[in-house]
């Protein structure tokens, strides 16, 4: 593969991720998704760039800002708008919903709800794997907000003492709901910390997925190779608001503007285009543009689960009452 | 009710009951998740930075365990704490604050220290929040002794409890649900107006069959109550509001009236505020019942995100009717 034919499929994915997502919020407006929806519009570099570098026997967890990440793992558009439908045809039946995506057979882990509360889990897969001996790495992302939460301290803690092979992303993105940085984190560098764990750190302004790639690839092989946890800190912005229901009034038009304008899908688009390949880009936007109206169609379309999900789902064999 | 009332929403009920314990007592302050720069999550402390300052509304990151045992221990030395979380179901993480120290402290030092503090946030259903965002916890919390626990279903009842959860000198754990917040309702203006914990209320009377309830399922039998009373059957409603401590005295007359009773409430059937108040009422008035107490509740699964298995799974008016039905001997 050329550099050129690599690049485009990493854009690819990048917009296909914004275009399902644009999508989504639309048909939240319309009333075919309930319940919370996080957007990661602005952030799907970080996603699509890490996967990129993990094998697909990698683990991979995030919050419940998970829709990238998951269809960066190869989650069908179709199966992920059908659990934003709430259908039987989506990745958890159409019982978890936006914020809980899961998909083993990419070995996406999970979306969770309660912040910071999935950064042990990665740990516990990372035990597992050293444990086993079998190579993989873990990644979990997770806020800035979840920076302070016992848990983030526990996982990180325990993974640079027991010398696990997991990556702690923090994808930066300067806010926690309304709570700007500067409300979170008396030290705004949360990779500062990573000494006192004795853990190795990273830390960068997310430009392009190339960036990405490569930070990874360092974190990776330090996981893979020697066994040893890093912590990363990635500086980044999220487009939208918070959540569907947050109007985002805490910061201003022109700084939204200003980072809309580094957005990393935006630097790939003026980089293939300048290389000559702008024929390409329109094909493969149409392709996207094809893929998440029949993800939108199929979701429709799809059965919802029915009750007797319901038991089947709560514990295997006979119902503990 | 007597004296001037006024008519707003639940959540201003409850912010009227906040904001004039701390214009009455200057040791009352508030934290949590976005509660100031924000104007709280659901908007219940809305303009409560601008009035008190960040001295008395403060903003903490996403640290519940942390600003629990930071407020547990103000409380210890001197203060009156509210501690908001964003959700009840965010308190998980605080636990073990709430249960080993909060509950714990009165007695762990001899009576020497004690702890007040309210605890708020929405509880128990929302609407399709999914599995881990859906706890009803007043079953998990109403458990420990040295905890109280309220539930208020009416915008008087908001503003009255939360002055007494504030004036009270232990925890105590206040329930709202995102689902009433704009619930429109009279409250009374006076300072002085507050309703007293372990006292139930009687949301609508009848002489047929008690409902037993608490928060939003009130409303909800209260519809069930209307629909049974076209067929016939006269539905007495009591609305609990204090779940720790229990209503016991009102149960025991509700039910030597109409001898039979049915608990309408969020939250799973295994155990639970519902179970404890089954207890009492067939230990402290067995001979006046005449038929076995049903209990409606969320059904036994984790909350599904499936809009329609969402609806499936809370209790329904539909499910309360049909209880009601099956104690008054009425079921087809
Ligand atoms: C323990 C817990 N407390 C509060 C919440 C409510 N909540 C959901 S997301 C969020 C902000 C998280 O911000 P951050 O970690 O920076 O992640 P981002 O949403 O920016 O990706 C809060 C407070 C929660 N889900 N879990």
């Amino acid at each position: 593969m050329t550099d050129h034919e690599r690049h485009l499929g990493l854009y690819r994915q990048m917009q296909l991720i914004r275009r399902f997502e644009e999508e989504a919020a639309r048909a939240y407006a319309q009333g075919k998704i309930g319940g919370f929806l996080h957007l990661y519009i602005g952030q799907e570099a970080i996603a699509v760039g890490a996967v990129a570098a993990l094998s697909a026997s990698d683990y991979v967890l995030t919050t419940y800002r998970d829709h990238g990440l998951a269809l960066a793992r190869g989650m069908s558009p179709r199966t992920a708008m059908s659990e934003l439908f709430g259908k039987a045809t989506g990745c958890s039946q159409g019982l978890g919903g936006s914020m809980h995506f899961f998909d083993v057979e990419h070995n996406m882990l999970g979306g969770y709800g309660i912040v910071g509360g999935h950064l042990p889990i990665a740990a516990g897969t990372a035990f597992a794997s050293k444990y086993r001996g079998d190579g993989r790495v873990s990644v979990v992302f997770f806020g800035e907000g979840a920076a302070s939460i016992g848990d983030c301290h526990e996982a990180m803690a325990l993974s640079a003492l027991w010398k696990l092979p997991v990556i702690f992303v923090c994808e930066n993105n300067q806010y926690a709901m309304g709570t700007p940085l500067t409300r979170t984190l008396a030290n705004d560098d949360v990779t500062a910390r990573a000494a006192g764990y004795g853990m190795a750190s990273d830390r960068f302004v997310c430009e392009n997925v190339h960036q990405v790639m490569e930070h990874f690839d360092l974190a990776i092989k330090r996981a893979r190779e020697l066994s040893e946890p890093t912590l990363m800190e990635i500086r980044t912005y999220r487009h939208r608001g918070h959540s569907m229901s947050d109007p985002g009034k805490y910061r201003t038009a022109e700084e939204v503007e200003e980072h809309k304008r580094r957005d990393p899908l935006v630097v790939s688009r003026t980089a293939l285009e300048k290389a000559g390949l702008g024929d390409k880009l329109t094909e493969l936007d149409a392709s996207v543009e094809t893929e998440v109206q029949d993800a939108i169609k199929f979701a429709d379309d799809s059965p919802e689960p029915g009750p007797e999900l319901l038991a089947a789902t709560t514990y295997k064999g006979a119902f503990a009452r | 009710m007597s004296g001037p009332t006024k008519s707003v929403r639940f959540r201003e009920a409850i912010r009227m009951g906040m904001v004039e314990e701390m214009e009455r007592d200057d040791r009352v302050y508030i934290v949590g998740e976005e509660v100031g720069h924000y104007q709280g999550a659901y908007k219940v402390t809305e303009g409560m930075l601008e009035k008190f300052g960040p001295k008395r509304v403060i903003d903490a990151p996403i640290t519940e365990s942390g600003f629990t045992g930071i407020s547990i221990g103000a409380a210890m030395v001197g203060l009156r704490p509210i501690v908001e979380y964003m959700t009840w179901n965010f308190s998980a993480v605080a636990f073990d604050q709430i249960l080993n120290n909060a509950a714990k402290m009165r007695q762990m030092s001899g009576g020497q220290l004690h702890v007040p503090i309210v605890f708020r946030a929405p509880n128990a259903s929302a609407k399709q929040v999914g599995s881990q965002h859906s706890h009803a916890m007043e079953h998990f919390y109403a458990h420990v002794p040295g905890l109280k626990v309220v539930a208020p279903a009416t915008c008087a009842d908001a503003k009255g409890l939360m002055k007494t959860a504030i004036r009270d000198d232990d925890p105590v754990l206040y329930m709202e649900s995102e689902t009433l917040y704009n619930l429109k309702g009279d409250v009374p203006e006076d300072p002085e107006f507050t309703v007293p914990f372990g006292k139930a209320s009687v949301a609508r009377q009848g002489g047929d069959v008690t409902i037993v309830s608490w928060s939003r399922m009130v409303h909800v039998s209260l519809q069930a109550a209307e629909e049974l009373a076209k067929e016939g059957l006269d539905v007495e409603v009591i609305d609990l509001r204090s779940l720790r401590p229990l209503d016991e005295e009102a149960l025991v007359a509700n039910v030597s009236k109409t001898h039979r009773a049915v608990v309408a409430y969020e939250g799973w059937p295994y155990g639970g505020v519902g179970a404890e108040v089954v207890d009492r009422i067939q230990r402290l008035a067995f001979d006046e019942l005449d038929a076995p107490i049903e209990r409606v509740t969320t059904l036994d699964y984790p909350m599904p995100y499936n809009a329609k298995l969402e609806q499936h799974v809370i209790p329904s008016a539909e499910r309360v009717i049909e209880a009601v039905k099956r104690v008054a001997y009425r079921s087809a």
